[in-house]
C-alpha cells in the first residue's frame, strides 16, 4: 500500500512538472536579440534531453517501488548485474553530454567568441550601489578618460570624467536610461565603481557580471523595438532588489532624436 | 597476541591492536601535512595571482636581505639534520643523545625565527606594511610577503614549542620514540615549505 | 566465534555530568552533540526561511518576533530590504555549514564510524572533542551577529568580495557582522579539518580483524571519501577566510581593486582581484556540495540493502567507485559558478566539460539505487521511505544541473530562482532526506528506543510533497527570469509571478510546520517509545552487533572478527558481518 502511494505520488509530481514545462505556465519572455535564438534553442534541446532523463528516472523508480513493494519471494538481481547500468551511463549519458557540449559551445561561442561587429556602437555602463549610468561618446566618437576620484553624485559626475580639461570627455553624454537603435550592433563596456553587479536583460538573453577593477566588454544586437528591464543579478548590498534601469530599443530616427535631447540636457 | 592500550579520558580500554594499524600518530601527522600543504598552496596561489596581475611588481630585496635569507635557509636546513639525528637517537634509545639533538634543533629554530623577525623589523622600519610599499610599487608586495612568511614563521614557532613539549615528555618518560618521529615529520615539512617560500618570496624579488 | 578475545577490560564510563555529557571524549556523545547542534541550527535556518518567504509573498506582513529581535531591521516586525538580505545570508550560512555539513558527516559519522569499524573510539578522542567545541563556538559567533546593533552580514553565504571586504561602508552588517561571520567560518574550517583527519585515521587504522576495505559498510566508505574531500577543500577555504580577514582588518587589498568609490569617497585600496576571491571560494565551494551529498550517498546505500533484503546491484564496488569519481571530479569543476563572472569565456568552456562529466558517476549511483529495487523484497519502514524520497529528489536536482553546467544556457538562468531550486534539490533537501533516513534508522541504536512509525510516515509524506511544491516552482519561475536574492518584487516584470510566490510561501509554511511532527516524534520517543532490540531492522553491520545504546567502549570489551561484507542479505535470511556462517548473498 505504502509503495503504491509512493509510486502514484512520484508519477503525479513528474506529470505535473512535465505539464508545467511543456505548456510554458511560467516561461521565458520573448527573445529580441540576434544571438538569442541560439540560446533558446539550446535551452529547448536541454529540456528535451534532461526532461527525458527526468521522466525515465522517476517513472522507473516509481514502477519498481510499485512492483516490488511488500514482495516476499526469493530476491534476485537484475539480469546482467551492474555492467549494463555502467555501460548505459557512460554511453547514453556520455553521448548526450558530448552532444550538449558541442552544440552548446557553438551557442556560447556565437555570443562570446565572435568579434564585435566593426560598425558596433560603443556604450559605457557604470554600475554603482544601486543604479546604472550609461555613457555615449558624442560626436567625436571618443570616450573621455575615467578618474574614479572625481566621481561625485552631487554634481552628477557618475563616471568620474573631466570635461574641463579632457576634450574627449566634453561631449560625452551620460544618461540614466539606456536607448539603442534597433538592428544596430552594440558594444557595451561594463565598469563598476564599487562592488560586483550584473547586467541582465531577459529579452536580450544577456547576463554579464560587473567586476570592480575590470572593464568587461559584451556585444549584442537587438532586433525588436520596445522597452525592457535591465536588472542587477549580483548581490550588491541593501538596495540590490531595487537596482534596475530601462533599455529602450528605438528606430534609428527615434534614437537620434532621443540622443539629441539627452545631449541638450548635459 | 599483539596488545595495545588506549587511554580514554583516563580509563583503560584494553583491546587487540588493529591488524591494519600503522602508527596512528604518524598517519595523523601525514594527513595533517597534506591539508597544511593545501593551505600554503592557497597562500602561494594568491601571491602568484597578485604578482601576475600587477603591472609592475618591483624587486625590493638587495644583497643584505638575500644573504640574510641564505643564512636563514642554512640554519633551517641544519635543523632538519639535527632533527634527523634526534629521531635516529630515539630509535636507538640513546636518551642523552636525543636530548642533545632536540635542544640543537630548537636552538636552530629559534635562531631562524630571530633572524626572520629581525628582517621583518627592518622592513617595517623602512616603511613596509601590509598595505604600504615605500618604493611606490604595488601594496600587494607587503601583503603577500608578510602573510606568506608570517604563516611560515608561525609554523616554525609552533614547531619549537611542540619540540619543547615533546622533549620534556620524553625526558619524563611519558612520550616515546614515536612522538619524536611525529614531531620530526612536522619539522621537516616546515623546512620543506621554506624551500618554496625562499625562492618565491626572496630570490624572485631580488634586484 | 564473534569474540576472539575478551579482555578483562577494567574500563568504566566517566562519571559526573560535565565529563559524561558536556566535555565528553566519547565519540557517541560527540555525535549526538553534533546532531543536536544541527537540529537547533536547522530550526533556526528554517525560521529564517519562513520569515523570508512571508516577506516575499506578503511584503507588509508583520512578524512581531522579528521586530523584537531587530528594531532597526524589522521596525514593528515589517522587514526592511537589508534585513531580508541578512536573514538570507544567515539562512545559507547556517544551513550549508552547520546543518548540511555537520549532521550527515560529523553527526552520524562520529556516532557510527568507530562502531562500524569495530573500534572503541575515534583515533584521537580529545581532538574529536575539540572539533565539536570549535564548531560550537563557530556557531555562537554566527548566531551572535543577530544581536549586534548592525545585524548580520548581507553579502550572502558566498560573501563575494569586494562587498564582503571593504567593511561597513558597503552597508550595515558589512562591519562587525561580516567580521564575526569570517571568524565563524574560519573556526568551522579548523573544526572540519580536525574532524576529517580523525575520520581518515580511524578508518585506516582502527579497523578490527577481518574488516578489509572491501568489507567496510558503505556508509563508512562514504564518510572516508568525504573526509578526504573535506580535508583538501576546507584547507583552501581557511586561507580564503584569513585573507578576507586581512583585507577587512589589516588594510591589505587581496580582493579589493583600486579606484573603488563609496559615497563619493575613493577607497584606499589598490591592485586586488575580486576574481581571486571567487576562485578560492569556489575551489572550496563546489567540493563543498559534494562534502554535503557524499555522506547522504553513503547513508542511503547503507540503508537500502537492509530494506530490500539483498545486496546493491554491483556490490560495494560500483557505488564506491562512483563516489570516489564524484569526490575527485569535484575539484575540477568550480569554474561553472563563474560563467558570467568576467572569467575568460574560454575557461567557461573548459570548466563546462568536467561539470557535465561529473553527471556520469552520479547517474551510475542513481542507477545502482533504482535498479537494486528490481527483484527485491522491498519494505517501507520510515528510513527506507526517506531513502526512496532521497533518490527521487536527487534525480530531480541532478536534472537541473544539465542547464547550469552549460555556459550558454547558464547565461540566461544564472542568478535566477532556477539555481535556488536546483541546489535545494540536489544538495539541500537530498542531504536532509538522507539525514532523516539515517535518523529514523539509527535512532534505536542511539537512544535505545524506537521512533513512532505512523508519525514518521506522516512526516515523510508532508515533507516529500511540500519539497516538490516549493522547489519545483522555483525552477519554473526561474525559467521566467525571476531573479534570486531579491527582497521584494517591485519591478513590473516580476509582479505577474506573485501567485507563484504566494503558492511557494504557503507550501513552505506547511513544509516547515510538518517538521514539528518530527521534532515531537524525536523527543517523545526518547522517553515513551517502545524499547529497541539490539538489531531491530535485521541488519548485518557491526553497530547492530552490540546493545542499544552501545556501552562506553562500544562492544563491552569484545574483540570482533569480521567474516563478511556488509550486504549479506537474501530475503529474510541475513548474516551478520561477525558471523562465521556461510555467505547467503554470494558476495
Amino acid at each position: 500500500m505504502v509503495g503504491k502511494i509512493f509510486a502514484v505520488v512520484v508519477a503525479l509530481v513528474t506529470l505535473v512538472t512535465a505539464y508545467c514545462v511543456i505548456t510554458h505556465v511560467w516561461w521565458m519572455p520573448v527573445d529580441i536579440s540576434a544571438h538569442g535564438p541560439k540560446i533558446d534553442h539550446q535551452i529547448e534541446e536541454t529540456i528535451l534531453v534532461a526532461g527525458l532523463l527526468f521522466i525515465a528516472g522517476q517513472i522507473v523508480l516509481a514502477s519498481f517501488v510499485f512492483l516490488y513493494g511488500g514482495a516476499r519471494g526469493k530476491p534476485k538481481q537484475i539480469p546482467g548485474g551492474a555492467k549494463p547500468l555502467v555501460i548505459f551511463a557512460f554511453v547514453l549519458v556520455g553521448t548526450e553530454i558530448l552532444a550538449l557540449s558541442f552544440i552548446g559551445s557553438k551557442a556560447w561561442g556565437a555570443v562570446y567568441f565572435a568579434a564585435p561587429d566593426p560598425s558596433s556602437m560603443p556604450i559605457d555602463v557604470q554600475a554603482g550601489q544601486f543604479a546604472y549610468y550609461f555613457r555615449y561618446p558624442g560626436l567625436d566618437g571618443k570616450f573621455g578618460a575615467l578618474h574614479p576620484e572625481m566621481i561625485n553624485e552631487g554634481t552628477q559626475n557618475y563616471f568620474g570624467i573631466d570635461p574641463e580639461h579632457d576634450p574627449d570627455a566634453k561631449d560625452d553624454i551620460v544618461t540614466a536610461e539606456m536607448a539603442i537603435p534597433v538592428n544596430q550592433p552594440i558594444l557595451l563596456t561594463l565598469h563598476s565603481k564599487d562592488v560586483g553587479h550584473s547586467f541582465y536583460v531577459r529579452e536580450l538573453r544577456v547576463q554579464q557580471d560587473f567586476v570592480p577593477g575590470l572593464d568587461i566588454p559584451i556585444h549584442f544586437t537587438a532586433t525588436q523595438t520596445g522597452r525592457y528591464e535591465i536588472v542587477c543579478t549580483q548581490l550588491c548590498g541593501l538596495g540590490h532588489y531595487n537596482m534596475k534601469a530601462y533599455l529602450s530599443v528605438l528606430s534609428q530616427a527615434d534614437f537620434d532624436d532621443w540622443l539629441k535631447k539627452q545631449a541638450a540636457m548635459q | 597476541m599483539n596488545q595495545s592500550q588506549w587511554t580514554i579520558a583516563g580509563h583503560e580500554v584494553v583491546m587487540e591492536a588493529s591488524p591494519y594499524g600503522i602508527e596512528k600518530k604518524k598517519l595523523g601527522i601525514w594527513i595533517f601535512l597534506v591539508s597544511d600543504a593545501c593551505t600554503f598552496g592557497a597562500f602561494l596561489f594568491a601571491y602568484g595571482y597578485m604578482r601576475i596581475g600587477a603591472p609592475v611588481w618591483g624587486a625590493p630585496f638587495g644583497i643584505p636581505s638575500i644573504v640574510n635569507g641564505v643564512v636563514m635557509t642554512a640554519v633551517l636546513l641544519s635543523s632538519s639534520l639535527t632533527m634527523l639525528a634526534g629521531v635516529r637517537a630515539s630509535q636507538a634509545a640513546q636518551k642523552a643523545s636525543v636530548k642533545k639533538w632536540l635542544a640543537a634543533t630548537m636552538i636552530l629554530g629559534a635562531i631562524f625565527a630571530a633572524l626572520h623577525l629581525r628582517e621583518w623589523v627592518s622592513l617595517i622600519g623602512e616603511g613596509w606594511r601590509l598595505f604600504a610599499n615605500p618604493t611606490g610599487g604595488p601594496a600587494q608586495f607587503g601583503a603577500t610577503f608578510f602573510s606568506v612568511t608570517g604563516l611560515h614563521l608561525s609554523h616554525v614557532i609552533v614547531g619549537v614549542i611542540v619540540l619543547a613539549f615533546v622533549a620534556r615528555g620524553y625526558n619524563q618518560g611519558r612520550y616515546d620514540q614515536s612522538h619524536i618521529e611525529t614531531a620530526g615529520l612536522y619539522w621537516h615539512f616546515v623546512d620543506l615549505v621554506w624551500m618554496f617560500v625562499f625562492p618565491l618570496m626572496y630570490l624572485m624579488n631580488a634586484h | 566465534m564473534a569474540e576472539t578475545s575478551v579482555q578483562a577490560a577494567h574500563h568504566a564510563a566517566p562519571q559526573g555530568f560535565i565529563r559524561k555529557y558536556l566535555f565528553s571524549v566519547d565519540h557517541k556523545v560527540i555525535g549526538i552533540q553534533y546532531l543536536t547542534l544541527s537540529m537547533v541550527a536547522a530550526f533556526v535556518g528554517m525560521a529564517l526561511s519562513w520569515a523570508m518567504r512571508l516577506h516575499l509573498a506578503y511584503p507588509d506582513f508583520r512578524i512581531p518576533l522579528l521586530g523584537w529581535l531587530s528594531p532597526n531591521g524589522a521596525p514593528n516586525g515589517v522587514m526592511t530590504p537589508e534585513y531580508y538580505l541578512s536573514l538570507m545570508t544567515m539562512h545559507g550560512t547556517i544551513m550549508a555549514f552547520f546543518v548540511l555539513t555537520a549532521a550527515p558527516f560529523a553527526g552520524f559519522g562520529n556516532f557510527l564510524l568507530p562502531i562500524q569499524v569495530g573500534a572503541a573510539d575515534m583515533a584521537f578522542p580529545r581532538l574529536n572533542m575539540t572539533s565539536f567545541w570549535v564548531t560550537f563556538v563557530g556557531f555562537l559567533l554566527a548566531a551572535a551577529t543577530f544581536f549586534i546593533p548592525d545585524g548580520p552580514p548581507l553579502s550572502g553565504w558566498t560573501a563575494y568580495a569586494p562587498l564582503s571586504a571593504v567593511g561597513s561602508v558597503a552597508g550595515p552588517g558589512q562591519g562587525l557582522g561580516q567580521t564575526l561571520w569570517v571568524f565563524s567560518i574560519a573556526l568551522f574550517c579548523i573544526a572540519s579539518l580536525l574532524g576529517a583527519l580523525n575520520f581518515i585515521v580511524t578508518t585506516l587504522d582502527l579497523r578490527t580483524k577481518g574488516l578489509t576495505l572491501s568489507r567496510l559498510p558503505l556508509s563508512t566508505w562514504a564518510w572516508f571519501i568525504d573526509a578526504w574531500v573535506s580535508l583538501l577543500a576546507f584547507a583552501v577555504l581557511l586561507p580564503c577566510g584569513l585573507l578576507l580577514a586581512l583585507d577587512r582588518l589589516g588594510g591589505t587589498s587581496f580582493f579589493i581593486p583600486g579606484g573603488l568609490v563609496f559615497n563619493d569617497q575613493l577607497q584606499p585600496h589598490s591592485g586586488g582581484s575580486p576574481l581571486l576571491f571567487q576562485h578560492l571560494f569556489w575551489f572550496f565551494g563546489h567540493p563543498e556540495v559534494y562534502i554535503i551529498i557524499l555522506p547522504a550517498f553513503g547513508i542511503v546505500s547503507h540503508i537500502f540493502p537492509t530494506f530490500i533484503r539483498k545486496p546493491l546491484v554491483g556490490g560495494w564496488k560500483v557505488i564506491t567507485f562512483a563516489e570516489i569519481a564524484v569526490g575527485t571530479l569535484s575539484f575540477v569543476v568550480w569554474g561553472h559558478h563563474m560563467f558570467v563572472s568576467g572569467m575568460s569565456p574560454f575557461m567557461a568552456m573548459v570548466f563546462s566539460v568536467p561539470t557535465l562529466f561529473i553527471t556520469i558517476p552520479s547517474v551510475i549511483a542513481v542507477l545502482v539505487w533504482v535498479f537494486s529495487l528490481y527483484g527485491s523484497n522491498l519494505r517501507f519502514d520510515t528510513p527506507m521511505l526517506y531513502s526512496l524520497g532521497f533518490v527521487s529528489l536527487f534525480i530531480t536536482g541532478g536534472i537541473g544541473g544539465f542547464f547550469l553546467a552549460q555556459p550558454s544556457t547558464d547565461s540566461y538562468l544564472h542568478a535566477t530562482s532556477f539555481v535556488v531550486g536546483h541546489f535545494h534539490f540536489t544538495m539541500g533537501l537530498s542531504a536532509i532526506f538522507a539525514t532523516f533516513a539515517g535518523f529514523y534508522y539509527w535512532y534505536p541504536k542511539m537512544f535505545g528506543r524506537m521512533m513512532n512509525e505512523k508519525l514518521g510516515k506522516l512526516h515523510f509524506w508532508l515533507s516529500f510533497v511540500g519539497v516538490y511544491c516549493v522547489f519545483m516552482t522555483l525552477h519554473l519561475t526561474g525559467f521566467a527570469g525571476s531573479v534570486r536574492r531579491y527582497s521584494a518584487f517591485v519591478d513590473d516584470f516580476m509582479i505577474p509571478l506573485m501567485p507563484a510566490q504566494r503558492f511557494m510561501t504557503i507550501s513552505a509554511l506547511l513544509l516547515g510546520a510538518s517538521q514539528f511532527i518530527f521534532l515531537f516524534n524525536a523527543i517523545w520517543s526518547r522517553f515513551k517509545g517502545p524499547k529497541a532490540a539490539d538489531n531491530p531492522w535485521g541488519a548485518t553491520t557491526l553497530e547492530w552487533d552490540t546493545t542499544s545504546p552501545p556501552p562506553f567502549d562500544n562492544f563491552g570489551g569484545r574483540q570482533l572478527t569480521v567474516y563478511h561484507g556488509p550486504m549479506e542479505y537474501h530475503g529474510e535470511a541475513s548474516v551478520m558481518q561477525t558471523s562465521p556462517a556461510a555467505s547467503v548473498a554470494g558476495t
